[in-house]
C-alpha cells in the first residue's frame, strides 16, 4: 500500500491557522497577560495571510479536495481580513464579558480555518467538514458571555437551528452523490454534461440542490430561513457578530457560487428561484429593520437584505452579476465590519448592544465616532463613491443583463427604503440633542481605533480605485467557467 | 490650462477637508475667509480654462482630463476623468461664480450661529459635488455628483434640526430624491447593457447605432432620465420637497435650492441631448412636464405668502420653463435660461433673506411694506431680480425666456401657449412680491422700526449678482446668439446644422413676451396696490401707469373677477389639494405603508425557535416544489 | 438482496421522523435527539447510495463516517450549551427562552 502524496503547502494557510490555535490554548495555561494570545493570534492571521498571497499552487490538492483558485484565494483573504480585525476589536472588549480570553482567540482562529476551508473546498466532504468546523465553533464564541442570559439563548437558537439545516444540508448532498454518482464537484459537473439524463437517479439532483439550498440559505440569512439572524446577532459579544456577519457570509457565498458552477444548466427556473429568494430576502431584510430601535437587531436585518443583494448577482447568472457578487462581499467585509466596530466603541462596558437612544447626539461627544459611523452608514447605504454603491451598481446591472430588469428594480426600491434607517443612525446622532451621559462612552483604544481607521479607509478606497480589485474578481469568475 | 482642470475639484475638496478636521479649532473668522477663498481659487480656474476653450478652434472644443482608471471589468472600463467642452464650463462657470458670492454673502448671513464651520464644510462640499456633476466625462461619474448634491442638500435642509420642520423637509427631499435616483441608476444600467459604456462622448457615438430613433429602449432610458430629473429639478410629480426645503438656511436655498443643485436635471438631459434626439416621444414628455409645472406652481406661487415660499414656487416654475426648452431640443435655449435663472434667483433669495435678517426672520409678506425706505440697497436688488424673473424687457430673463417661448412656438403651440400664460402670472406674482413688500404702507411697525440694511458683506454680492441678473441676458440676444453658437456644438458632437430662424418672428414674438411680462407688472400693480389708503406718491412715481390708473374700479373688477381672483383659486386650490393632499400625501402614505408593512415584519420575529424551524421547513418545501415541477 | 428503494424510503422516514421531532419538541434535548435522526438518515442513504453506485470507491462511506463525528461532535456543543441555559433559567423548554424577538 502506498500513501498517497499530500501536498501540505497547498494548505499552508490552514496549517498555520490550526497550529496557532493549539499554541493559544496550551499558552493560555502558562501566560499571564492574556493580550499576548490575542496577538499571537493576529500574527498567525498575518502569516496565514501571507502564505495565501505567497504560496500559490495551480492544481486541485488533497486528490481534489480542495482548490487553491482564485475564487479560494480571494475568500481567503477578505476572511483573514476579517479575523485580524475582529482580534483587533476583541483586544480591548474581551475582559468585558469573558475571564477566558485565550479560549476566544482559539476559538476564532479555528472557525477562521472553518471558513478557509469551506471556501475553497471542492468536495462535498471538505465542504461540509469546513461548515462544520466553522458552525461548531460559532456556536460556542456566540454563547461565549456566558453571564448574559441573551448570549446563551442566542447560541441555542443558533445551534438548534443551525444543525436542523446541517440536516436538509446533508440529505441534499447525498441526493446530489446519488444523481451524479460522486461528491466531487469537478466530477458532478463533468457527469451532468456527460450524461444527465442516462443515470437513474438523475431526477434527484433539483431536489438535491434544493435542499443544499437550504442549507446555505441558514447560512447565508435569506429568508425564510433567516429566523435565526436577528436574535444571534443581537445576542451574541459585539465582535463576535462583527466577525461572523461577514466572514460566514464570504465563505458560504464562495462555497455557493462554487457548487452552482458545477451544478449549473443555467435554467430559468432556477435563476427564477435565486431571484425569488433574493427578492423576499432583501424586502423582509429591509422591511423588518425600518423600526428596530436596538442597533445590533437593526444591523442584523440589515445584513439579512445584504444577502439578498448579493444573491441578486447570482440570480442574474452571468459574469457580470458574479462579479458583482464577490465585489459586494468584499465591500460589504468592511462597511459592516466597521458598522459594528463601532457599536462595540459606544457600547457600555456592561452592556452588549447600543439603542438607538444612545447613539443620540453622539456628534457631540464622540465626533470621530459619528462621523466613522456616518461613513459606514452611507457605504450600507449605497451612497457612491463608497464600496457599498458599486456592490448594489454591479449586482444590479447584472440583472439587467440577464434579462431580469423587474429583479433590478426590486433592488434599487429596496434600498430606497434602506437608505431611511441607516440615514436615521445619522440624523440621530449629528441632530439630535445628546441623552447618553458621556461617560458611559468608554475610551476607544488603539486598537479600536485601528480597525474603524482600516474599515474606513477601505470603504473609500476600493470605490475610488477598483481597477486591481476587480481584475482578481474577473479571474475567479471566468475560471469558474459559466455556461 | 485645460489639463489643470481638476484643480477646480481640488479646491472645494481641500477646503472641506481643512474645515471638518480642523474647523472649530480654527475659528469661525478664519473659516468664513477660507471657505469662500477656495471656491474663488475654483472659479479663477473655471475662468481660466474658459479662455483657453476660448482660444481653440470650435471643433477641438471638447477635452477630456482623465485623473485615474477608475474600474475595470473585462473590456468595459470607466476612467475618474473630466470633460471640459463648452457646456460643463458654462455650467462650472456659474455654479463657481454664483457658488463664490453666496460664500461671502453666507459669511455675513451666517455670523451668529454656532456651527459656522459644519456649515461651511457642507458648501464646500456642495461645490465639490455640483462639480463633479457638470465636470464628470461619464454618467457614473455624474451619478456620483448627483448623489452627492442631494446628500448636502439634505444635510443643509436639516441644518437648523432644532426645527422639526426642518428635520421633516430634510427627510421628505431625501425620499422624494431617491425615487429619482432609482430612475437615473436604472438607465444607467440599461446603457451599460445596451451600449457597454458609460462615457459620454462612447454613449452619444454609438446610441444611433445601437439603438434605432423611436425604440423602446432609448425610450425607457430617456424616461427614466425624465424621472430622475423631475426629481432633482423638483417638477410634477415629484416637486414636493423643494418648497419645504426653504427650512434650510437661506443661502443654501439660494446656492442649491435654486442656482444649482436643481438644475442638474435640465444640465444632464441637455447633456443627453443625443439619446433624447433619439426619442422624440421623450422629448414631448419633458416639454409637458415642463410647461404644467411652470403653469401650476406660478400659480401657487401667486397664493403664498411667506416670500421664501413663492421664491421657492417660482424656482419650480422656472425650471419648468428649462424643461420645455430642453424638451423641444432648444438646449442651448435651456442652459441660457439655467444661467440667467442662477443669477437672478439667487439674487432674489439673496435679497429675500437681507429682508428676512432686517426683520429678525419674518418672512410673512402680509406684515412688511414699504420696506424699500428701510432698506435702499436690498430693494433695488430685489426689484432686478424680479424685473429679470418677471421678463421685464432689457433685464436677462427676457432674453432667455422668450428664446425658450420662441423654441416652443416653433415645435409645439400649446406648450407655447400654456408658457405664454405662465410668463403673463410669472410677472404678476414678481410684482406682487416687490409691491406688498417694498411699497405701500407698512403693516407691522415693530417689525418695521427695527428693520436695518445688512452689512455689506451682505450686500455687495447682491450687488454684484444684480449686475450679473442684468447682463447675463446679453450674452443670448436674438440675431446675435452667442450663446447658442457657443453652446450648439457641444449637444451635436456630429456636427448638426444650426436651424435658421426668421429673426422677424423671433423679434415680432419677443415684443409679444415684452408687453405680457409688462402686463403682469401691470395686474400685479392694479391687483396689490391699488387701494384707497396708498399714498399719491406711489401712483404719481410710477407716471406712465399712473395714466390708467383713473380706470381703477373698472379694470380691477375685470382683473379680480377674470385674472386674479380665478388664478388665485386654482393655485389655492392646487395648493391645498393637489399639493398637500394628493402628492404630499402619497409621498407620506408612502412612508406609512412601508412603516406598517416594517412592523408587521417585526411581528413574525416571535422569538420562537420552533416557530424559525417550520418557517425554514416551508420555505424548503416551497424550493423543492418550485425545482421538481420546473 | 435488499432493493436500494427500501433503504431510500427508509431513510426519508427517519428524516421526516427528525424532522416532526425536532419542530415538535419543546425540549431542546429532544430537539437535539430529533435533529440526530435527520442526520443518521442521511447517513443511511450514502452508505446504500455508496454500496448501490460504486463500491469500489470509497466516498459514500467515508462521508457517512465524517457525518458520524461531526454529529458526535455537534451533540457535545448542543448538550454544552443546553446546560450553560439551564443553569442560567432552570429550564430547557426553548418556548421560554425567548427574550429576544421583534
Amino acid at each position: 500500500m502506498t500513501l498517497p502524496t499530500l501536498n501540505f503547502l497547498a494548505i499552508l494557510p490552514l496549517l498555520i491557522l490550526v497550529a496557532a490555535t493549539l499554541l493559544v490554548l496550551l499558552a493560555d495555561l502558562v501566560v499571564r497577560n492574556k493580550r499576548v494570545l490575542t496577538f499571537l493570534g493576529l500574527l498567525a492571521v498575518a502569516a496565514s495571510l501571507a502564505a495565501v498571497l505567497l504560496v500559490r499552487p495551480a492544481a486541485p490538492t488533497f486528490q481534489g479536495m480542495t482548490l487553491a483558485d482564485e475564487l479560494g484565494l480571494f475568500a481567503s483573504v477578505a476572511i483573514l481580513v476579517a479575523t485580524g480585525l475582529a482580534l483587533l476589536l476583541a483586544l480591548e472588549r474581551t475582559s468585558d464579558f469573558t475571564r477566558r480570553p485565550g479560549a476566544y482567540v482559539a476559538l476564532l482562529l479555528l472557525a477562521t480555518a472553518g471558513m478557509i476551508v469551506m471556501a475553497k473546498a471542492s468536495d462535498f466532504i471538505t465542504i461540509f467538514l469546513g461548515l462544520e468546523i466553522l458552525s461548531l465553533s460559532l456556536y460556542i464564541l456566540v454563547g461565549f458571555a456566558q453571564r448574559d442570559a441573551r448570549s446563551n439563548e442566542a447560541a441555542l437558537k443558533y445551534f438548534l437551528l443551525g444543525a436542523f439545516a446541517s440536516g436538509f444540508f446533508l440529505y441534499g448532498m447525498a441526493l446530489i452523490y446519488a444523481a451524479t454518482g460522486s461528491t466531487n464537484l469537478a466530477e458532478i459537473s463533468k457527469g451532468i454534461a456527460s450524461h444527465s439524463a442516462s443515470l437513474p437517479f438523475a431526477p434527484l439532483l433539483p431536489i438535491g440542490v434544493g435542499l443544499l439550498l437550504v442549507g446555505y440559505g441558514f447560512k447565508l440569512a435569506l429568508v425564510p430561513f433567516h429566523m435565526w439572524t436577528p436574535d444571534v446577532y443581537q445576542g451574541a459579544p459585539t465582535s463576535v457578530t462583527a466577525f461572523m456577519s461577514v466572514a460566514t457570509k464570504t465563505a458560504a457565498f464562495a462555497s455557493l457560487i462554487r457548487v452552482l458552477a458545477a451544478v449549473w444548466s443555467g435554467d430559468r427556473p432556477w435563476l427564477l428561484a435565486l431571484a425569488g429568494l433574493a427578492v423576499v430576502t432583501m424586502t423582509l431584510g429591509n422591511l423588518a429593520a425600518l423600526r428596530q430601535t436596538s442597533l445590533k437587531r437593526m444591523l442584523a436585518y440589515s445584513s439579512i437584505a445584504h444577502a439578498g443583494y448579493v444573491l441578486t448577482g447570482l440570480a442574474a447568472g452571468n459574469d457580470r452579476g458574479f462579479e458583482g457578487a464577490l465585489y459586494y462581499l468584499i465591500a460589504y467585509t468592511f462597511m459592516n465590519l466597521g458598522a459594528f466596530a463601532t457599536i462595540q466603541a459606544v457600547q457600555r462596558r456592561d452592556q452588549n448592544d447600543v439603542t438607538t437612544e444612545q447613539i443620540t447626539g453622539l456628534s457631540t461627544q464622540r465626533p470621530g465616532l459619528a462621523l466613522l459611523m456616518t461613513v459606514f452608514m452611507f457605504a450600507l447605504t449605497g451612497m457612491p463613491p463608497l464600496v457599498g454603491f458599486f456592490g448594489k451598481l454591479y449586482v444590479f446591472s447584472g440583472a439587467v443583463q440577464g434579462g431580469m430588469t423587474w429583479l433590478a428594480i426590486v433592488g434599487v426600491i429596496n434600498s430606497a427604503i434602506a437608505a431611511y434607517y441607516y440615514l436615521r443612525v445619522t440624523v440621530l446622532m449629528y441632530m439630535g440633542g445628546a441623552t447618553a451621559a458621556a461617560g458611559d462612552i468608554p475610551r476607544t483604544g488603539w486598537a479600536v481605533w485601528t480597525t474603524l481607521v482600516i474599515t474606513a479607509v477601505a470603504t473609500l478606497a476600493l470605490g475610488l480605485w477598483q481597477q486591481p480589485w476587480m481584475e482578481s474578481i474577473r479571474e475567479a469568475v471566468t475560471l469558474l467557467a459559466l455556461r | 490650462m485645460l489639463d489643470y482642470a481638476w484643480l477646480m475639484l481640488l479646491f472645494p475638496a481641500l477646503g472641506t477637508l481643512i474645515i471638518s478636521l480642523f474647523g472649530t479649532r480654527l475659528g469661525k473668522r478664519a473659516v468664513s475667509i477660507l471657505a469662500p477663498a477656495m471656491v474663488f481659487l475654483s472659479f479663477v480656474v473655471a475662468v481660466a480654462a474658459f479662455v483657453s476653450l476660448l482660444g481653440l478652434p470650435v471643433d477641438e472644443r471638447s477635452r477630456e482630463v482623465t485623473l485615474w482608471r477608475w474600474m475595470v471589468v473585462g473590456n468595459f472600463s470607466v476612467d475618474a476623468a473630466l470633460l471640459l467642452d463648452q457646456l460643463s464650463i458654462t455650467m462650472a462657470l456659474a455654479v463657481t461664480c454664483v457658488g463664490f458670492l453666496i460664500h461671502v454673502y453666507s459669511a455675513g448671513y451666517m455670523h451668529d450661529d454656532e456651527r459656522v464651520p459644519r456649515y461651511f464644510a457642507f458648501l464646500n462640499l456642495f461645490i465639490l459635488a455640483m462639480l463633479t456633476l457638470v465636470l464628470a466625462n461619464n454618467y457614473l461619474l455624474l451619478f456620483v455628483g448627483w448623489e452627492g448634491v442631494g446628500l448636502v442638500s439634505y444635510l443643509l435642509i436639516g441644518f437648523w434640526f432644532e426645527k422639526p420642520a426642518a428635520a421633516d423637509a430634510g427627510k421628505k427631499a431625501f425620499i422624494v430624491n431617491r425615487v429619482g435616483d432609482f430612475g437615473l441608476l436604472l438607465a444607467i444600467m440599461f446603457i451599460w447593457t445596451g451600449i457597454g459604456s458609460l462615457r459620454f462622448a462612447d454613449v452619444f457615438a454609438l446610441a444611433p447605432q445601437v439603438w434605432p430613433a423611436g425604440s423602446a429602449v432609448v425610450g425607457a432610458v430617456t424616461l427614466l432620465m425624465l424621472l430622475a430629473s423631475t426629481g432633482k429639478s423638483a417638477q410634477i410629480p415629484l416637486y414636493v420637497w423643494l418648497p419645504d426645503a426653504m427650512e434650510g438656511p437661506t443661502p443654501v436655498s439660494a446656492l442649491i435650492h435654486a442656482a444649482t443643485m436643481v438644475t442638474a436635471g435640465v444640465y444632464m438631459i441637455a447633456r443627453s441631448a443625443v439619446l433624447f434626439d433619439l426619442a422624440p416621444a421623450s422629448g414631448n414628455w419633458v416639454a409637458w412636464v415642463g410647461v404644467l409645472t411652470a403653469f401650476f406652481a406660478g400659480t401657487i406661487a401667486l397664493t403664498q405668502t411667506d416670500l421664501k415660499r413663492i421664491l421657492a414656487y417660482s424656482t419650480v416654475s422656472q425650471l419648468g420653463f428649462m424643461f420645455i426648452a430642453v424638451g423641444v431640443g432648444a438646449y442651448a435655449a435651456g442652459i441660457f435660461h439655467l444661467v440667467t435663472h442662477a443669477f437672478f434667483k439667487a439674487l432674489l433669495f439673496l435679497s429675500a433673506g437681507s429682508v428676512m435678517h432686517a426683520l429678525n426672520g419674518e418672512l410673512d409678506i402680509r406684515k412688511m411694506g414699504n420696506l424699500r425706505v428701510k432698506l435702499p440697497t436690498t430693494y433695488w436688488t430685489f426689484l432686478v431680480g424680479a424685473a429679470a424673473l418677471a421678463g421685464i424687457p432689457l433685464f436677462s430673463g427676457f432674453f432667455s425666456k422668450d428664446a425658450i417661448l420662441f423654441a416652443a412656438f416653433e415645435k409645439q403651440l400649446p406648450v407655447w401657449i400654456i408658457g405664454v400664460i405662465t410668463a403673463f402670472i410669472t410677472a404678476l406674482y414678481s410684482f406682487r412680491m416687490v409691491f406688498v413688500t417694498f411699497w405701500g404702507q407698512e403693516r407691522d411697525r415693530r417689525l418695521f422700526n427695527h428693520a436695518h440694511e445688512s452689512p455689506r458683506v451682505v450686500t455687495i454680492p447682491l450687488i454684484i449678482l444684480a449686475v450679473g441678473a442684468v447682463l447675463t441676458g446679453y450674452i443670448g440676444l436674438p440675431a446675435i446668439s452667442a450663446i447658442d453658437g457657443w453652446l450648439a456644438p457641444a449637444f451635436h458632437p456630429a456636427g448638426a446644422a444650426a436651424e435658421t430662424h426668421s429673426v422677424a418672428l423671433e423679434l415680432i414674438l419677443l415684443v409679444v413676451s415684452g408687453l405680457i411680462a409688462l402686463a403682469g407688472v401691470f395686474a400685479a400693480y392694479q391687483a396689490y396696490m391699488v387701494d384707497p389708503d396708498l399714498p399719491k406718491r406711489v401712483r404719481a412715481s410710477l407716471g406712465r401707469v399712473g395714466r390708467l390708473v383713473e380706470n381703477k374700479y373698472y379694470i380691477d373688477e375685470i382683473y379680480d373677477m377674470f385674472v386674479v381672483n380665478p388664478l388665485r383659486d386654482l393655485g389655492g386650490w392646487l395648493g391645498g389639494v393637489f399639493d398637500r393632499r394628493g402628492i404630499d400625501g402619497a409621498v407620506n402614505g408612502l412612508a406609512g405603508v412601508t412603516g406598517w408593512l416594517g412592523a408587521q415584519a417585526r411581528r413574525l420575529q416571535t422569538g420562537m425557535v420552533g416557530l424559525y424551524a417550520l418557517a425554514m421547513l416551508f420555505g424548503a418545501v416551497a424550493l423543492l416544489a418550485w425545482l421538481a415541477t420546473r | 438482496m435488499v432493493p436500494l428503494s427500501w433503504y431510500l424510503i427508509l431513510a426519508a422516514a427517519l428524516f421526516c421522523i427528525g424532522v416532526f421531532g425536532a419542530l415538535a419538541r419543546r425540549n431542546a434535548v429532544g430537539i437535539l435527539m430529533g435533529i440526530e435522526l435527520m442526520l443518521n438518515a442521511v447517513n443511511i442513504n450514502l452508505v446504500a447510495f455508496w454500496r448501490h453506485i460504486g463500491p469500489d470507491q470509497m466516498t459514500g462511506q467515508l462521508f457517512a463516517i465524517f457525518v458520524i463525528t461531526v454529529a458526535a461532535a455537534e451533540a457535545a456543543v448542543g448538550l454544552a450549551l443546553i446546560i450553560a441555559i439551564y443553569r442560567q433559567r432552570n429550564t430547557v423548554n426553548v418556548e421560554e427562552i425567548d427574550m429576544m424577538k421583534g
